[in-house]
């Protein structure tokens, strides 16, 4: 079986203008509503309480809200989480009342209520601790960025290093403007794949550059935009099925994962689509465009000699 | 040219085999267990209690499945949750309180796995339950403290001085006195800055520095003289220092309390604390053990009631009214008054020392300025009587001794005699430091699972592998027919690999984790499919089989290592920036690139060469379905 019976290069390069626009607005959307929206934070960034309780029988969430608004609490979401048995409560830092305090106080409180409940889980985090997480989260960020880049211009040449990093940032703003626009709740375990997509994605750019790289030794007389064209098209075999293969896990989870792993997988998958896309028409033709050709990429290629 | 030598096969058969035994302990399943430990940390349990163990399980007909016993502890596994739970209840009763009996799970994988170090994975609390702390120490209440404590000590030595002052009071960071004449200034100071240098009475056991001890400095005004002192002994770096070391000791002590099997008790940062207590359910409980702040009472004895006819009936259940009934070391009954006179709050620090006069082992008690005023005040009234040191410990209350008090104790330091020998002096003095947190501690982040949550956790990132793995199967051997099953057995020995690191290393695994073992699969992949589709281009080129195998692998090679490089860069981010479940991700992140690599590249060339290396000539290889481009 063999998906792409491609006769000829896909001449993917005429269409960058296009493209070029689609990933521009796109970007720029997502930056505006990370602007205007602003990320839905979890209560790992911005501090304050989760708690998971499970009923023997469906929840009454009114009831809930009204006993914890008697309690002082008034500022508590309270929602359903997977089943209509389970619910969620949040809720942000309460002032003179420790962290300590306020969930064993909403447990004994609702206990009052309905002795059978269970409390699956509690999230607690001090406002400092959220601005401690959220602070070292950029910086992870910002560390990976610059850490790819080092290394691609090492292991290649600067042109490609900015291309692929700005094929990559373009990523992640695109999956924090999906999370943004459809007000996802971001919290450290998406941050995780968040960057787990940085490190993954670039690997589309890298294979894509090495078969330019390589075809620029062996197509000598062809353009540098029939050199890429070339290098996407050989390569399109793989990209589909790494990705297909990836996908299918992260459907896998999306499916078996549960509600932790719910927006974790989303953003993976957010980000294995666009990768997709972003290295071929994003990276490549900002490779051209920055002026990657034949004699710049030949002084640091060690492979050749092999 | 697609041969490998013996010795390569012999290190793949190698690894694998070795794999394959730190793997198996995860297969053997868990038994219900009590775990008995010492409450102090570096004591051993020795044959007697084994013994004791064993008689009250016989005694309450109590059925085990084995016994181990270690220096540091003993378990005893059981077939049901129940008995597990009746013989807890069984052992605590007939060990009493110097032991911890606390639940377990125990791996059911025979001794000699677990004399290898081949142990099960060990999973985080967010699959296996229980409560995770983040506890901030109060610094401003630090300075404070110690200067307090300062004053005190300055108080007692102008005391012994007949040096008079008053107002003397802690300012800011600094003491404040005030004097009536120059002359009584000037000798205050002579006498506090030579007590600077060599084992201060000024806090601690510390060196003093090469700089100066304390700074002075005088206002003059009117007929008032003012000396303030800065105290510079240590720097807030140490006293941080020693504040973390004291509360982690504290926190130590009082997890045994809770009866916690496996917890961990870190420091995190320059002053935080992580305690992770497995399997703890009671929150409320945890919380309110380990945020206690006084556990050391000094009481007066009932002197007047204390005639063995009213001890008689007050232990039989009539106790006079204001008192309570408690009993010594060695199990003599006393009257004790309620009213409490001083607590561990007032204690600085004690320590184990000699008494100089007997040679007789003792503990020293450092009160604070409030506890010492407090204490000579009550000394003076009542020379003649016993004053009682009561420990409180996990609603338990036991004298520790009950000395006579033969004159008015003024200075705050107290010497308390009567104790066996130079160890129990070293313990007392350890568990009376334990008993007070030497800064107080706020939770600043609490992560609670409950033990379903955590199964089902479990169960839904072993679920998500599960199903991932098999659909790369279909896809990977439909696709690429023989090479596809090559790449398959590469991704199997890739995730034994995987587990087994995870057990070797004893490195924590949680749902993220998980989650990662699941991605590096999908991820993994990549490294065959580059390899795969570089062997059909190849052919397609027109390169004989042979030369198109070696060929592919040799050109995948240097993009393999340029794409998993990339990955690795964001793996080692997010265990330097990341904490908690994001660590146990970046763990599984790093090692799974590391695995891949090796059974990619390693493992499915000595699979491939293995079948096709011997032959002389291939006319076709099964990679799939090749379509020739014709080649513009």
């Amino acid at each position: 079986m063999e998906i792409f019976r491609v006769k000829t290069d896909i001449p993917f390069m005429k269409f960058r203008k296009i493209s070029a626009i689609i990933s521009t607005s796109i970007f720029i959307a997502s930056i505006l509503f990370l602007v205007f929206r602003g990320l839905n934070l979890g209560v790992d960034f911005t501090g304050g309480t989760l708690m998971e309780v499970s009923y023997p029988q469906a929840a009454n969430l009114e009831e809930i809200r009204s006993t914890l608004k008697q309690i002082d609490l008034p500022e508590a979401q309270v929602q359903n989480f997977g089943t209509n048995s389970d619910v969620l409560i949040r809720l942000p830092v309460v002032e003179n009342l420790s962290l300590a305090d306020l969930s064993e106080k909403i447990a004994l409180t609702l206990k009052q209520s309905d002795p059978a409940l269970k409390i699956e889980r509690v999230e607690s985090v001090g406002s400092q601790v959220g601005d401690e997480l959220y602070e070292d989260g950029a910086l992870a960020i910002l560390f990976v960025a610059i850490g790819i880049m080092l290394y691609l211009w090492l292991r290649f040449e600067w042109r490609f290093a900015v291309a692929a990093i700005v094929a990559n940032m373009h990523d992640v703003v695109i999956i924090l403007g999906f999370f943004a626009f459809f007000q996802w709740e971001f919290n450290l375990t998406v941050l995780a794949a968040v960057l787990a997509v940085l490190g993954y994605s670039v690997n589309e750019s890298v294979v894509v550059f090495d078969r330019v790289r390589e075809n620029f030794r062996v197509m000598r007389k062809s353009s540098v935009t029939e050199v890429v064209n070339n290098a996407i098209t050989r390569t399109m075999s793989r990209t589909i099925m790494t990705h297909l293969s990836t996908q299918t896990v992260v459907i896998c989870m999306l499916i078996f994962g549960g509600e932790i792993l719910h927006n974790f997988s989303i953003a993976l998958t957010i980000g294995i689509l666009f990768g997709i896309y972003s290295s071929i028409m994003v990276g490549c033709p900002l490779a051209i465009w920055l002026g990657t050709n034949q004699s710049n990429l030949a002084v640091v290629d060690v492979k050749a000699e092999k | 040219m697609n041969h490998y030598s013996s010795w390569k096969y012999i290190l793949i058969l190698l690894t694998i085999g070795l794999s394959l035994l730190y793997v198996t302990p995860n297969f053997y399943g868990e038994s219900f267990a009590v775990q008995v430990m010492p409450v102090k940390a570096g004591e051993t349990v020795d044959r007697s209690t084994l013994k004791l163990v064993e008689a009250s399980l016989e005694k309450a007909n109590i059925q085990n499945t084995g016994i181990t016993f270690e220096d540091t502890d003993i378990k005893i596994k059981f077939k049901e949750a129940t008995d597990q739970l009746n013989a807890k209840q069984v052992i605590e009763k007939s060990l009493g309180s110097k032991f911890v009996v606390a639940l377990n799970l125990i791996s059911n994988s025979p001794d000699w796995l677990s004399n290898l170090g081949a142990l099960p994975m060990y999973l985080g609390l967010d699959l296996r339950g229980g409560v995770h702390f983040l506890m901030q120490l109060d610094l401003s209440k630090l300075s404070e403290k110690k200067n307090d404590g300062f004053l005190a000590n300055v108080r007692k030595e102008l005391q012994k001085e007949n040096i008079k002052y008053y107002d003397s009071k802690v300012v800011n960071n600094y003491v404040q006195l005030k004097f009536k004449s120059e002359d009584a200034l000037n000798e205050a100071k002579n006498i506090i800055r030579a007590q600077g240098s060599g084992r201060s009475i000024f806090g601690g056991n510390a060196p003093a520095k090469e700089t100066e001890a304390f700074n002075f400095s005088e206002i003059k005004n009117n007929n008032e003289f003012i000396l303030k002192i800065k105290n510079n002994q240590y720097t807030d770096e140490e006293n941080v220092n020693f504040a973390l070391k004291q509360n982690l000791e504290t926190l130590h002590n009082r997890v045994n309390e809770l009866g916690v099997a496996e917890p961990i008790i870190q420091q995190q940062g320059k002053d935080r604390i992580v305690v992770q207590l497995p399997g703890v359910q009671d929150t409320a409980k945890a919380k309110e053990i380990i945020g206690r702040t006084a556990i050391l009472e000094m009481r007066m004895v009932d002197e007047d009631r204390s005639d063995p006819a009213t001890i008689e009936k007050a232990e039989n259940g009539q106790l006079p009214p204001g008192t309570e009934l408690y009993y010594d070391r060695s199990g003599n009954p006393l009257l004790v008054k309620k009213e409490v006179i001083l607590t561990g709050e007032r204690l600085e620090d004690a320590s184990p020392g000699v008494d100089q006069m007997t040679g007789q082992s003792v503990v020293y008690l450092d009160l604070d300025s409030i506890g010492t005023n407090i204490f000579k005040e009550v000394t003076r009234k009542n020379i003649g009587k016993r004053i009682a040191l009561l420990l409180i410990e996990k609603n338990y209350t036991e004298v520790i001794t009950a000395p006579k008090i033969k004159s008015e104790i003024g200075g705050g330091n107290v010497m308390i005699t009567g104790m066996e020998n130079a160890q129990e002096s070293t313990d007392i003095s350890l568990l009376l430091r334990a008993g007070s947190l030497s800064v107080p501690m706020e939770i600043v982040e609490e992560r609670t699972v409950g033990p379903s949550m955590g199964k089902e956790n479990i169960a839904r990132g072993v679920n998500s592998t599960m199903w991932g793995f098999a659909a790369i199967v279909v896809l990977m051997v439909s696709y690429y027919m023989f090479f596809g099953v090559v790449s398959v057995i590469g991704l199997s020995v890739n995730l034994l690999f995987l587990t087994a690191l995870l057990s070797a290393l004893q490195a924590t695994l949680t749902l993220p984790g998980l989650a990662a073992i699941a991605i590096t699969i999908g991820m993994a992949i990549d490294a065959n499919v580059l390899i795969n589709e570089r062997i059909r281009d190849e052919i397609r080129n027109g390169m004989p089989p042979q030369k198109s195998i070696s060929q592919g692998y040799e050109k995948a090679w240097g993009t393999i290592l340029d794409s998993n490089i990339t990955t690795m860069i964001a793996g080692l981010a997010l265990f330097m920036f990341g904490s908690g479940p994001i660590k146990g991700f970046a763990v599984v992140l790093v090692l799974g690139i590391l695995t891949s690599v090796f059974s990619a590249i390693f493992v499915s060339r000595g699979i491939v060469n293995y079948i096709y290396g011997n032959k002389r000539t291939i006319k076709k290889i099964s990679i799939g379905e090749i379509f020739k481009v014709e080649n513009n």
